[in-house]
């Protein structure tokens, strides 16, 4: 039974610090620094959670981070990991996969069940008869899934810091601080992260006993804690690799993202298990993982143990435990100790057994927990031999028989890695540039050469700084392996895991193999082996040597799964970020709120749909009727703005468009319509002449950037002397439109609003409320109108003003809605609802638009191509005055000979006109046609007269002599 | 996130950049033929190795022209449009 012990030199835990916890309903008591792990062992509680599958009993496995199976919950903190959480006054702790409790675990159930449930048993099982799924989701949902979600529970978010450095070490183990060291006493910046809450690494716990190894630890300690060009963040995990050199630290407090110039990868090795019946059972545990309780946390792991060896690190285990006040009742090498070094003669020296080409073929249980194990000596082909089979009654069980390197980070930077039988694992063949490793997820073992290792890969960091210092060459990987090449044992009764997060045994890896699922990426997935919380930290290794030896080929040819960010799971607390979406307000905004107004989105603006109380149908009839009948104003400030000045001015704008714009006489408009190089319409607006090298433009209020980003593109690429000004943002712009539209604004400008002197189409600087206003005569909702543009600041004192003078006349805001409605009348088109990614002038019967006599703009060649193949023509339709039938919305389709002949685009009832008016973009192969066939929604048919366009005032006699529409209206 | 060499402000991580295309030279519209035109507008080599793209950077309004190899995604070398349209004798 697992035990406390007296004060060890390393111990992280204070002891003048008690702290109480409950357990699964028991109180116990540990000490500050314990891990809950290492409390509850040393209150004997040695059976820690549940498996996933099984529900069989587990205890400590790792004690590194990946004891998937003592995961625990605690109130809304779910999947907290045993072995690294750190005891907290106060915690209330569960496991987390029982039903009814972890003693009495019900789901124990299942493992009767077992010969039902091979692999891949949830593919084949479920799916017929079909209508017994619901009842097995139900079912399978209940079972599957780690911890109880409260969805009541406050979300959480953590800060985000974003730092920098000019060499990220990731591990302060012996390789790590000697290269973080070295790259410091060079002059980098240098930050030296790692997960455990204090520095040394393998120095804490491998070499924990190690009177050598504990001088080296003091030494690098000091110096890198006193470096002021170092920053050590302890517990921080670096848990991916992205793009240069950008690295995602997870910290208790939150993520941390960090730029490198440079990465050292030191994080060395995850010891691995070996595979053998009872694998799992509480009491057998990695070596690593005892050293770590004992030295870290002063615990026994129990009191008499095997070990389970194939490399030196077992028998440094051994003498460690036996220090600790462990009975090591034998050592079962897998090989020659001969080859192991010193410390084998320390063992023999205590009388300890050292028994050589033997293997633990099983370990026996008792009450759940470890109780024995059979030792079978091997053949000359390493497999057990039933002869001579010994049984040594022990509560512990220490393997050491190879390592892995934590590699994750190299590759996803994409690091090439190769199989190397000394040291008995994967080693980096070829590594990006700014990445390097070293220590054991480079290969190399031994302490002096980890230090020397460290310090080569930090002169060859400083080195891709442009720092330059001597390189120093890389020591070599020795001359033994450290991992056997298989310690995995088959058993006729099973239970050997492989994998002990996902209940993997050796049978179903074989299965699956068998089955067809035989590449190792297919395995993973059939088999789920890797997939489980520990993400395949102890067994993704086995999982290769396994399939490797299943097809006769080598682990390079093998192959490893693809590691992916995250390395580690990361709670989505750390990820989850400000809910920030952009939104642009107009300098009216407040104003537009205060007076009812219901906003929609444009692009990233907020725009007046129309304003209230009154619902839309009435509001936006009202607003029409103002525009009209009197005078209304819309806030168009959304609109794009750019200016653009120099010699090349109106040469960049007939090459970017599609009229010729150079030729606008000076305080005039022209319209301006814009395709891409295939000739489809990407944007439409006005363009004003401010002065003989100097325009002003309009865009659509989404185009605004894309626009301006082309014009920029358009002037460098065709070498322009042309400077462009994005004035979007500066200018706010409203527009002033209606028969009364002279009356309210005549008071409040000195620009002559007289028809002479300000003509339609005619553009005037002037003031408007006392400030300096550009003034556009448009006729986009067909009345008497006035683009109004002035800078942001001042925008609201002048809509104020409009507003004001024009109460006498029943001034009107409206709308996008209005706007929307007041344009269709006029059948004037939205760029983007009545064309699509594919409709060319032509298809837009806009062809006037196009000026091919001029000798380039964007686009000309295929709307040259295009000119006489035009699919599609935009025609309008009006249902007849009181029309009651169903009425078609935008996108219903036109329907020809059953057939698929365009669609409408717009549509809307005309307040002005009092019926149902729209356009719709047809197929031209239908000719002039009479009516259109639509069909609504439910698959109902309508008839929709056509009509020519403009739907009101054809002769746009409104627009242009206002004096008819003030007669029209009075 | 990826770095971009700015030929105005230096590196800048990716989010500030917008993708400008392939950036290849255009035929004479005037004397090539529809096929080649087409090819032209429509047609792009997707094929994995070093292109020369279109990239803005917005926070400085700066085009530029990257060198990037699409197989390995590093940016070998960033001109802004302007110098590499000078420079374009070099590359062709």
């Amino acid at each position: 039974m697992p035990s406390r012990l007296p004060p060890q030199p390393r111990e992280r835990i204070d002891r003048s610090r008690s702290v109480s916890f409950r357990f699964e309903g028991r109180d116990y008591a540990g000490y500050v620094g314990d891990t809950v792990s290492s409390a509850l062992l040393a209150n004997g509680v040695d059976v820690l959670g549940r498996s996933f599958k099984y529900h069989r009993p587990r205890g400590v496995f790792s004690a590194a981070n990946h004891d998937a199976n003592a995961l625990m919950q605690a109130g809304g903190e779910l999947n907290l990991r045993a072995d690294v959480t750190e005891l907290q006054s106060g915690l209330d702790l569960a496991a987390v996969n029982t039903v009814g409790g972890l003693r009495r675990d019900r789901g124990r159930m299942v493992e009767w069940l077992a010969p039902m449930l091979p692999v891949g048993f949830y593919y084949k099982t479920f799916h017929k008869p079909r209508a017994l799924f619901p009842m097995w989701e139900r079912l399978i949902r209940n079972m599957a899934g780690l911890g109880r979600l409260d969805t009541a529970d406050a979300t959480q978010r953590q800060p985000k810091e974003h730092a920098f450095c000019d060499v990220l070490v990731v591990g302060a183990g012996p390789s790590g601080l000697a290269a973080a060291l070295a790259a410091a006493e060079a002059g980098a910046r240098v930050t030296l992260v790692d997960e455990q809450p204090t520095p040394g690494g393998s120095l804490e716990s491998e070499f924990g006993g190690d009177e050598q190894a504990g001088a080296i630890r003091a030494g690098l300690l000091e110096r890198m804690l006193a470096h002021p060009g170092i920053a050590f963040r302890p517990g921080a995990v670096a848990a991916g690799y992205y793009a240069d050199h950008w690295v995602p630290l997870v910290t208790a407090q939150g993520l941390v993202k960090l730029r490198a110039r440079a990465v050292i990868v030191a994080s060395g090795a995850f010891e691995q298990p070996a595979v053998f019946r009872g694998n799992d059972l509480p009491g057998v545990m990695l070596a690593s993982a005892a050293q770590r309780l004992v030295h870290q946390y002063a615990v026994k792991p129990c009191e008499r143990t095997v070990v389970f060896a194939a490399n030196p690190s077992a028998y440094r285990a051994a003498l460690d435990l036996v220090r600790a006040g462990v009975a090591v009742a034998a050592v079962a090498d897998l090989g020659d100790p001969a080859t192991r070094g010193a410390p084998v003669d320390a063992v023999k020296a205590l009388g300890i057994e050292v028994l050589a080409h033997t293997a633990v073929y099983e370990a026996r249980a008792r009450d759940g927990r470890l109780a024995g194990v059979e030792l079978r000596r091997l053949d000359a082909a390493d497999e057990p031999l039933p002869e001579g089979a010994r049984r040594i009654e022990c509560d512990g069980l220490l393997m050491s028989v190879g390592w892995a390197p934590a590699a994750a980070l190299l590759y996803q930077a994409g690091t090439r890695m190769v199989y190397a039988e000394i040291p008995g694992q994967l080693v980096p063949a070829e590594l990006p540039a700014g990445v390097f490793a070293a220590g054991r997820v480079n290969g190399v073992f031994e302490l002096q050469d980890r230090l020397a290792d460290g310090r080569a890969a930090a002169a060859e960091a400083l080195a891709h700084l442009g720092i330059a210092v001597p390189q120093a060459s890389r020591p070599g990987r020795g001359s033994e392996a450290h991992s056997h090449a298989y310690p995995i044992f088959d058993h006729p009764k099973g239970r050997n895991f492989v994998d002990l997060d996902e209940d993997l045994q050796l049978k179903d890896l074989k299965r699956a193999a068998a089955e067809g699922f035989d590449n190792i990426e297919l395995l993973k997935r059939y088999s789920t082996v890797g997939m489980g919380p520990s993400q395949g930290k102890h067994s993704n290794m086995n999982a290769v040597r396994v399939l490797a030896r299943l097809n006769g080929r080598s682990i390079d040819d093998t192959g490893t799964t693809t590691a992916r960010p995250f390395y580690h799971p990361v709670p989505v607390k750390a990820l989850a970020g400000r809910r920030l979406r952009p939104e642009r307000r107009t300098p009216m905004h407040a104003w537009h709120a205060a007076h009812g107004a219901e906003f929609m989105a444009a692009g990233h603006w907020l725009r007046p749909k129309f304003y209230g109380p009154a619902p839309q149908d009435a509001a936006v009839a009202a607003e029409v009727r103002a525009v009209r009948e009197g005078v209304g104003l819309i806030d168009v400030s959304t609109l794009g703005k750019i200016e653009a000045f120099g010699r090349d001015a109106g040469e960049l704008l007939d090459r970017a468009y599609t009229l010729r714009l150079s030729n606008i006489k000076q305080d005039r408009t022209r319209y301006a319509l814009m395709v891409d190089e295939a000739g489809v319409i990407v944007d439409d607006g006005i363009a004003a002449r401010l002065g003989e090298e100097h325009f002003y433009l309009t865009t659509t209020t989404t185009a605004a950037e894309g626009v301006y980003r082309t014009l920029q593109r358009l002037a460098a690429e065709w070498r322009l002397q042309v400077d462009l000004v994005a004035r979007t943002g500066q200018n706010a712009a409203m527009n002033i439109a209606g028969p009364l539209t002279a009356e309210v604004l005549a008071p409040l400008t000195d620009v002559d609003l007289s028809a002479e002197a300000f003509p339609f189409l005619g553009a005037r600087r002037g003031h408007v409320a006392g400030v300096p206003a550009l003034l556009m005569r448009v006729g986009f909702v067909g009345e008497l109108g006035y683009e109004i543009h002035v800078p942001a600041a001042q925008a609201s004192h002048v809509w104020t003003a409009l507003m004001e003078a024009g109460r006498e006349h029943g001034i009107r805001p409206f709308g996008v809605e209005a706007q929307r409605q007041l344009r269709l009348e006029k059948g004037h088109i939205i760029v983007g609802q009545d064309t699509d990614g594919t409709s060319t002038p032509f298809d837009a019967d806009m062809g006037w638009a196009v000026k091919f006599d001029k000798p380039f703009f964007l686009g000309k060649r295929s709307l040259q191509v295009l000119a006489d193949k035009a699919r599609y023509r935009l025609v309008g339709f009006a249902l007849p005055p009181g029309y009651a039938g169903p009425l078609p919305k935008e996108c219903h389709l036109v329907i020809d000979g059953g057939e698929i002949a365009g669609r409408v685009t717009s549509i809307g009832a005309s307040p002005s006109l009092g019926r149902v008016i729209g356009l719709a973009m047809i197929e031209r192969r239908l000719g002039e046609v009479a009516s259109l066939d639509i069909r609504v929604d439910g698959g109902a048919m309508m008839q929709a007269p056509v009509v020519p366009t403009p739907f009101y005032d054809p002769d746009n006699l409104r627009q242009k002599a206002p004096s008819v529409a003030k007669e029209a209206a009075a | 996130m990826k770095l971009i060499d700015c030929p105005s402000i230096g590196p800048r991580p990716a989010a500030e950049f917008v993708y400008g295309g392939a950036w290849r030279p255009m035929p004479d519209p005037d004397a090539c033929s529809d096929a080649d035109w087409a090819h032209y507008v429509f047609h792009r080599d997707g094929a994995p190795g070093v292109r020369r793209e279109l990239w803005y950077h917005g926070p400085s309004g700066t085009w530029l022209v990257a060198e990037r190899d699409t197989l390995s995604d590093r940016f070998l070398r960033t001109t802004s449009l302007a110098d590499a349209v000078a420079e374009e004798g070099d590359y062709a």
